[in-house]
């Protein structure tokens, strides 16, 4: 009797173990050697370029301090796709949320003290610029949200859309008013924020930031939010079946626009910590590629805010590390892009995985999204 | 026909060629300006156009494809590898070069629309998820392999970037002769002289524009009109039915995700064979999903999705136009002179067509769906 509780116990854990863990870690493995072999067909040294990557990222404190301050809005954009996957949404407009979280942000640090003409206390002024920030990215979200839930147009197309609004909003700004007014600035950016507006660093002499903290708080707070309340119950619901949770009496349209929110709310975050934290201004093209990193780290992590931040860390890790590769073996940086899509591909296809390796399906396919959905 | 889409589409675009003749007449003859619209529309339009036809041919058979936007990206990159490795390390003359770097281009999405058909029709991945992993993977090969042939030393163009062989040629079809003939039996007036050399400048168009025009009639005539149409729509309505009456779901979904691929391998042809001659990383900007906006914009078909893709042309035409008018803009319509705010037109009028204002638009039934026996 006991042992068969046990057996099953663990057969519930061991299944799991292998869903979420092996499958992800096998596809990154299998990612690495299939990468191996392109830097070797281009005639590099793929040992040299994964040692130098590995020095890169972890080698020194300094490198891993590097390592935490790429991780960190991989995290919050991550966790943004993520959340929206939970709800059966996916959010592609992660790049324009962040892109209108940091110049929120940045326009809160660098303007508000001499609008209201005096200076604010950081206690205050850091919260403002990254709440308001994150409030934008949420907004901007929320359109999107919002036209799914009453007129049915697909997210996937809307998000699209409004990065290219998003960017050229964006752009438009920070190339006429919010432009650094700085005799010798070229460059299409926002002025330094306030000293009050910044994030402090971690520890003295390294750039990694508070930012990373909240980024982990984030994931916890997300992790509460879909497994420990009533409205994370109906995200979920939502999105693993609209109609069954319609007819068990959840405002799916409410739902649905307040998923976007919250996921848009989250790469604002990714937007404007990255303004408070790290280079305290906005420059225009600083976001790009973020919004697909995103969409790979959610799938990577298994849409869990766990599996987010490790993706995230590897993500991060590998980035910072591509530097000192290049460095060392003369192997283009690009190719951690190359090894980043094996690693999606091999994730979103567990199936090559599990073929590959002989690993039994558990027999259910997990539904991320659903077509255009008319 | 979806008559009410197409004319409020049309209306749109007269919309859009209006605002610029009415800012632009004090400087430029109606005509000329009409005619130099036409022609950037019809420039922009060809990529979206070939883009939204790739769409249709994979959507129609039931396999969503997002990823239209890498296979342009890989198309434009390997088209243009593959015309300057002919021209520049084998010698071959540049219009041959170009020629078999439209194939490459061809073939190389074609590859990747393989990659996609097998993630999404054999190994029954999350379609959505299947055309981003091909997205990202475009992204990373092309960027990695254009710094690493191109700009390192030792590498095969030695570590500078070779002389492109040029872009396609134009065909000239001579309607300007044809009118200039008409203008002389009539008398030579100014007003038919400028029809003449507006008109004569319109339909000098290059091929990749030329075949997009063809495609969109083929396709249509493809789809309603034949055998293989009907069968690819039913595998996109209803596959159980059609597997019932012994149509292969899988195979025909397998030839229209390939044939999906060599329309926009077309389309990524054009960015670097036929626009410019050059490559840029990331240059399709986003011209994938545009063309995925112009699909559903046209209710997956080949006339609709064309209309649209000329509704985002006239945009870009509009946008442009703007600029080469903006000291003659008046004043109460200054907004115009911004681009970044014309440039939006677009993408705000994708979102409102969206939400259904002109009849909603409906996917086929099975779009998105792995079909399981």
């Amino acid at each position: 009797m006991l042992r068969s509780k046990i057996s099953n116990l663990l057969r519930i854990f061991f299944a799991n173990w292998v869903d979420s863990l092996l499958v992800p870690l096998l596809a990154v493995v299998t990612a690495v050697v299939v990468g191996g072999l392109v830097i070797l067909a281009v005639g590099g040294n793929p040992f040299a370029a994964y040692i130098g990557l590995f020095q890169g990222a972890f080698g020194t404190p300094k490198a891993i301090s590097e390592t935490a301050v790429w991780a960190t809005p991989y995290i919050f954009a991550g966790l943004a796709v993520a959340l929206a996957f939970k709800g059966g949404l996916f959010n592609i407009g992660a790049e324009g949320q962040l892109a209108l979280g940091a110049v929120i942000a940045s326009l809160v640090g660098y303007a508000l003290p001499d609008w209201l003409g005096f200076d604010l206390p950081a206690i205050i002024h850091v919260p403002l610029a990254i709440g308001l920030g994150a409030l934008g990215g949420a907004l901007w979200a929320s359109i999107p949200g919002a036209l799914k839930a009453y007129t049915g147009g697909h997210e996937v197309i809307n998000t699209i859309m409004m990065n290219y609004i998003a960017l050229n909003m964006t752009s438009y700004l920070l190339n006429g008013p919010m432009k650094d007014p700085n005799p010798q600035n070229v460059i299409a950016r926002t002025p330094e924020i306030a000293v009050t507006a910044r994030i402090p660093p971690l520890f003295d002499g390294f750039r990694v930031h508070w930012g990373v903290v909240l980024a982990l708080l984030a994931a916890w707070l997300v992790w509460f939010l879909l497994w420990k309340t009533t409205l994370g119950f109906e995200i979920r619901t939502v999105g693993a079946n609209p109609d069954a949770a319609k007819y068990a009496g959840i405002n799916v349209k409410r739902t649905i626009i307040l998923t976007m929110a919250f996921s848009g709310f989250l790469a604002g975050l990714a937007g404007t910590i990255e303004v408070t934290g790290l280079n305290y201004r906005h420059e225009l093209g600083f976001s790009i590629g973020y919004g697909f990193d995103a969409i790979a780290i959610a799938l990577l992590g298994k849409t869990h805010p766990l599996g987010v931040v490790l993706a995230s860390i590897l993500f991060g890790a590998m980035r910072n590390g591509a530097t000192r590769m290049q460095f060392l073996t003369q192997i283009p940086v690009d190719v951690i892009s190359v090894i980043q899509a094996l690693i999606l591909l091999f994730v979103a296809a567990d199936a090559i995985i599990r073929y590959v390796y002989r690993i039994r399906s558990r027999g259910e396919r997990v539904v991320l999204t659903r077509g255009w959905g008319g | 026909m979806d008559w009410k889409r197409f004319g409020f589409i049309l209306i749109i675009i007269a919309v859009l060629f209006g605002a610029v003749v009415l800012v632009g007449s004090v400087k430029q003859h109606p005509i000329i300006i009409i005619a130099s619209m036409l022609a950037t529309t019809i420039g922009v339009a060809t990529p979206l156009t070939l883009g939204a036809l790739s769409g249709i041919f994979c959507e129609r058979s039931g396999v969503v494809n997002i990823g239209i936007e890498g296979m342009m990206l890989t198309a434009a990159f390997f088209g243009w590898l593959g015309a300057i490795y002919m021209n520049t390390i084998l010698g071959v003359s540049p219009l041959p070069s170009l020629l078999i770097g439209v194939v490459i281009a061809i073939l190389s999405s074609v590859l990747m629309s393989l990659l996609h058909a097998v993630l999404s029709i054999t190994f029954k991945v999350d379609q959505i998820i299947g055309g981003t992993v091909i997205n990202i993977l475009a992204v990373g090969i092309t960027g990695f392999l254009n710094r690493q042939l191109f700009f390192e030393k030792g590498s095969i163009f030695g570590g500078n970037v070779p002389h492109a062989p040029g872009t396609l040629p134009i065909i000239h079809i001579p309607v300007q002769e044809g009118i200039q003939a008409i203008c002389n039996a009539t008398g030579n007036s100014e007003g038919c002289q400028i029809v003449a050399n507006a008109l004569g400048k319109l339909f000098d168009q290059q091929p990749i524009a030329i075949t997009a025009i063809v495609l969109v009639i083929v396709t249509h005539f493809v789809l309603f009109k034949t055998r293989w149409g009907l069968r690819t729509r039913a595998v996109g309505e209803h596959p159980r039915a059609a597997d019932t009456l012994g149509i292969s779901v899988e195979r025909m979904r397998y030839w229209n995700v390939l044939i999906g691929g060599l329309m926009a391998g077309l389309a990524g042809a054009y960015f670097t064979l036929e626009s410019v001659p050059s490559f840029e990383p990331i240059m399709t900007n986003g011209r994938g999903f545009i063309s995925l906006a112009a699909m559903i914009f046209g209710n997956w078909t080949p006339f609709g999705a064309w209309a649209a893709s000329l509704v985002f042309g006239a945009a870009q035409a509009l946008q442009i136009n703007m600029q080469v008018f903006r000291d003659v803009i008046p004043a109460n319509l200054a907004f115009l002179q911004n681009s970044y705010v014309v440039g939006l037109t677009p993408y705000i009028l994708t979102m409102i067509i969206l939400t259904g204002i002109i009849g909603k638009t409906i996917p086929p039934a099975a779009d998105g769906q792995p079909y399981e026996k």
